[in-house]
């Protein structure tokens, strides 16, 4: 029961298991993100299933090019999320730092691009429930689509923040020197995160800008 | 192999080998001041936080019960107006459920005693741990303040569009027990890698004690049942401020599926608060009757039976909000075969018991009562999935008794005999046992007297949530408040023993009721580091084969 590792905590027998350990909590975690969002998809696909046609014409107000940026945007970010995580590994941790640096950049970007967006729809009267003021549709249920647009990427938005500020913490202990070699479950955990920030918005994209 | 429970020696700090030993070095007092407590990553502690705080909610709950007991007393206006009638129920409620029942078990005996089962030195997550206390407390101290400030009439349930139209403000305590649930998520996170990773050596999965097989099914469904609840409650408080009209029919809402959406939790979470008591229940059950578990197996697995299918019953709260026949029918089906596992449970207890050698103390008269209001509320849990009879008692006090017979008889005893059965080793003190069995007596009888008229009350069609009714429903009103009087005295008696027992207990010594459960492996109150080494696991958890000869080898 000798602690091998100055990063072992004291109830733990060794590193890989507490590395399991963490991976097995980040996994459960990410299974409680997922079911979160699972109320939402259940909500949009019920008022899909109600208003088709509104959310058809509703639809064709986004600017699909925007999505499809964003989708670049944060499927990139993914890559070098895992890299960063590959370098931390081989203990080149100011190369993981630059990584994670590059995928808070292009975190912010899509947060740009997503302002950008919410303007507009400010902008023209694309908005939710009481608030929706757009004269160019008015078939029952566009409200809703804005209902929906606005809570999916709200939330996923509130998500690439929180991840964000996981990734600049991460990326400050990179930089330090903390993680490398054996230890590296909180970049790995970190990394998971991101992930699961990416493969929602993954969903989202197809069912708000392209169907 | 030596004898049980020398699987660790025990170090007796007193003179003379064989009497009670207290354990004086202890978590309790290993580190001193209030910041230990505060920043305590102890598990032992953190569940002695728990068991402070989810009292405390039980006795704000419990008050709220007897103020709506008291107006129930005449057919008129009694002591509240309306509203203030409606804001009492939505509190018992909201309170009972949020602040007591879900974290009570797996808050206080889950954490203090998973570790000590599993031979560990703490849960996987301490600081994690440790955070879900802090959203207790968050969580609790929103929904607090929402009380005060205005209150809820909507009942627990918030149902849309009583809780999006309502003139009181129910936003606070939607956040509250938002954030509540999230500690609830990181509780049963917390438990499933620890049960996952941190194993003694010698501990395989079939040799748990069942406690932490209940606790395990437990805790899937606060991971994966609460983050619905969490955006469900998040979506009503968006719809209550700011109107986005997602539950509201103006607006092409749908206020059905608020119900779908949180009955998707709230109905797993019967299974929350009942689950971790059957598994204190199948303790201590094994430890009065000395003889192992009948059925293992059958006992963990139904845990977990139990835990899947109860996420397929949500449709049985929607029998009469439009639900089609057939998906009644099917939800119906599927809401009975819990009582098929729960009935797997109750036949290996009393396999168990058979040819036992039963010491009649007070843990055990609570498994006693346990096992009568699971039956009781189990077997009207079967009449009300069935759909014709469902419809005649929608809503009225019919459902009321059960799911109290249930959710409190069921989980309160199972959380009493817990208490009893674990208080001399949490605090290495003895209770009264005589006071024990005169409240153990007290509530079974004052549990009964309160709800057994509102079976006949709900059955002759007084609809729950009305705080006046007609002349012939009085006197089994009068009957079930003077029922929840005994009830109240029963509880308070249970806290008047137990607080006198850390002054003036007799030392309880390592294992009082001789058990052959793992956590009785180590000093009573356990040190600090739980155990002075780790301990051998020669035997199954629940083995009491040799317990007649004290000394044998198996």
């Amino acid at each position: 029961m000798s602690a091998p590792s100055e990063h072992v905590a004291h109830h733990f027998p060794d590193l890989p298991t507490q590395a399991h350990a963490a991976r097995l909590g980040m996994w459960l975690f990410l299974a409680t993100e997922i079911l979160l969002f699972a109320g939402l998809f259940t909500a949009y696909a019920l008022y899909r299933m109600l208003y088709p046609s509104a959310f058809h014409g509703a639809s064709q107000l986004i600017e699909t090019s925007m999505g499809a940026l964003n989708t670049a945007v944060l499927i990139t970010s993914s890559l070098t999320v895992a890299l960063a995580y590959h370098f931390s590994r081989q203990s080149r941790g100011k190369l993981a730092a630059a990584l994670l640096g590059i995928t808070l950049l292009l975190g912010l970007v899509f947060l740009m691009v997503k302002y950008v967006e919410y303007s507009h729809h400010f902008h023209e009267g694309h908005l939710p429930g009481r608030f929706y003021r757009y004269p160019g549709l008015t078939v029952p249920g566009a409200s809703m689509f804005w209902t929906m647009y606005f809570l999916m990427t709200g939330l996923h938005g509130i998500h690439v923040v929180a991840g964000m500020g996981v990734l600049a913490w991460l990326a400050v202990g990179s930089w330090r020197g903390s993680y490398g070699g054996a230890y590296t479950s909180p970049i790995e955990v970190g990394g998971m995160y991101w992930h699961l920030v990416d493969l929602v918005w993954i969903f989202l994209f197809p069912l708000l800008y392209l169907i | 192999m030596s004898s049980f429970p020398a699987a660790v020696p025990f170090p007796s700090r007193e003179a003379g080998g064989d009497a009670p030993a207290f354990n004086e070095r202890n978590y309790l007092v290993q580190r001193r001041g209030l910041r230990s407590w505060v920043f305590t990553l102890d598990h032992k502690r953190i569940g002695v936080i728990y068991l402070v705080l989810t009292s405390l909610g039980f006795l704000l709950g419990g008050i709220y019960a007897m103020l709506l007991r008291i107006e129930l007393l005449t057919p008129g206006p009694t002591i509240m107006d309306a509203m203030s009638y409606n804001k009492t129920f939505t509190l018992h409620g909201v309170v009972m459920i949020f602040l007591f029942m879900i974290p009570a078990i797996p808050g206080i005996f889950g954490n203090f005693f998973i570790p000590l089962m599993i031979g560990a030195r703490d849960v996987a997550f301490p600081r994690l741990n440790l955070f879900s206390v802090y959203l207790y407390l968050l969580g609790a101290g929103i929904a607090l303040y929402g009380m005060i400030h205005g209150g809820a009439d909507t009942g627990w349930t918030f149902y849309t569009p009583y809780s999006t139209t309502t003139i009181t403000k129910v936003w606070p305590i939607l956040l509250g027990a938002f954030v509540l649930g999230m500690g609830s998520i990181v509780t049963g996170l917390n438990f499933i890698v620890t049960i996952h990773t941190l194993r003694a050596p010698g501990i395989t999965w079939m040799k748990m004690p069942l406690f932490l097989w209940a606790l395990y099914a437990t805790s899937v469904i606060q991971v994966l049942a609460t983050p619905v609840l969490g955006i469900t409650l998040l979506l009503t408080a968006v719809e209550n401020v700011f109107g986005f009209g997602i539950f509201d029919p103006a607006r092409g809402g749908d206020p059905i599926l608020f119900q779908h959406m949180f009955w998707f939790y709230s109905h797993p979470a019967v299974y929350i608060m009942i689950l971790p008591a059957m598994g204190a229940i199948t303790e201590v059950l094994c430890a009065f009757a000395r003889k192992n578990i009948f059925g293992y197996k059958a006992v963990a697995f139904s845990s977990l039976g139990i835990a899947f299918v109860g996420f397929f019953t949500w449709g049985h709260h929607l029998f009469t909000s439009g639900q089609s026949t057939v998906d009644a029918g099917i939800f119906g089906v599927l809401s009975m075969f819990v009582g098929i596992f729960t009935a797997i449970k109750v036949f290996n207890w009393t396999a168990t018991l058979y040819k036992g050698s039963i010491s009649f103390q007070t843990p055990f008269a609570y498994v006693v009562a346990f096992i009568f209001f699971l039956i009781f509320g189990g077997m009207t849990g079967v009449a009300l999935a069935t759909v014709s009879l469902d419809v005649h008692w929608q809503d009225t006090y019919y459902v009321v008794a059960h799911f109290h017979f249930i959710m409190v008889g069921g989980t309160i005893t199972g959380f009493l005999a817990a208490l009893h059965y674990w208080w001399p080793k949490i605090t290495g003190k003895t209770y009264s046992e005589k006071w024990g069995l005169v409240a153990a007596v007290f509530i079974f009888l004052g549990f009964n007297f309160t709800f057994i008229p509102q079976f006949l009350l709900g059955n002759s069609g007084m609809p729950r949530r009305y705080y006046s009714y007609p002349e012939r429903f009085w006197p089994l009103n009068v009957a079930s408040s003077a029922g929840a009087s005994v009830l109240a005295l029963g509880f308070l008696m249970v806290a008047a023993y137990l607080l006198l027992s850390l002054k003036y207990g007799k030392p309880a010594g390592p294992n009082p009721w001789g058990s052959r459960g793992y956590e009785w492996n180590t000093l009573s109150p356990p040190p600090e580091e739980n155990f002075l080494e780790q301990p051998a696991y020669p035997r199954a958890p629940h083995d009491y084969t040799d317990a007649a000869a004290a000394e044998g080898t198996r």
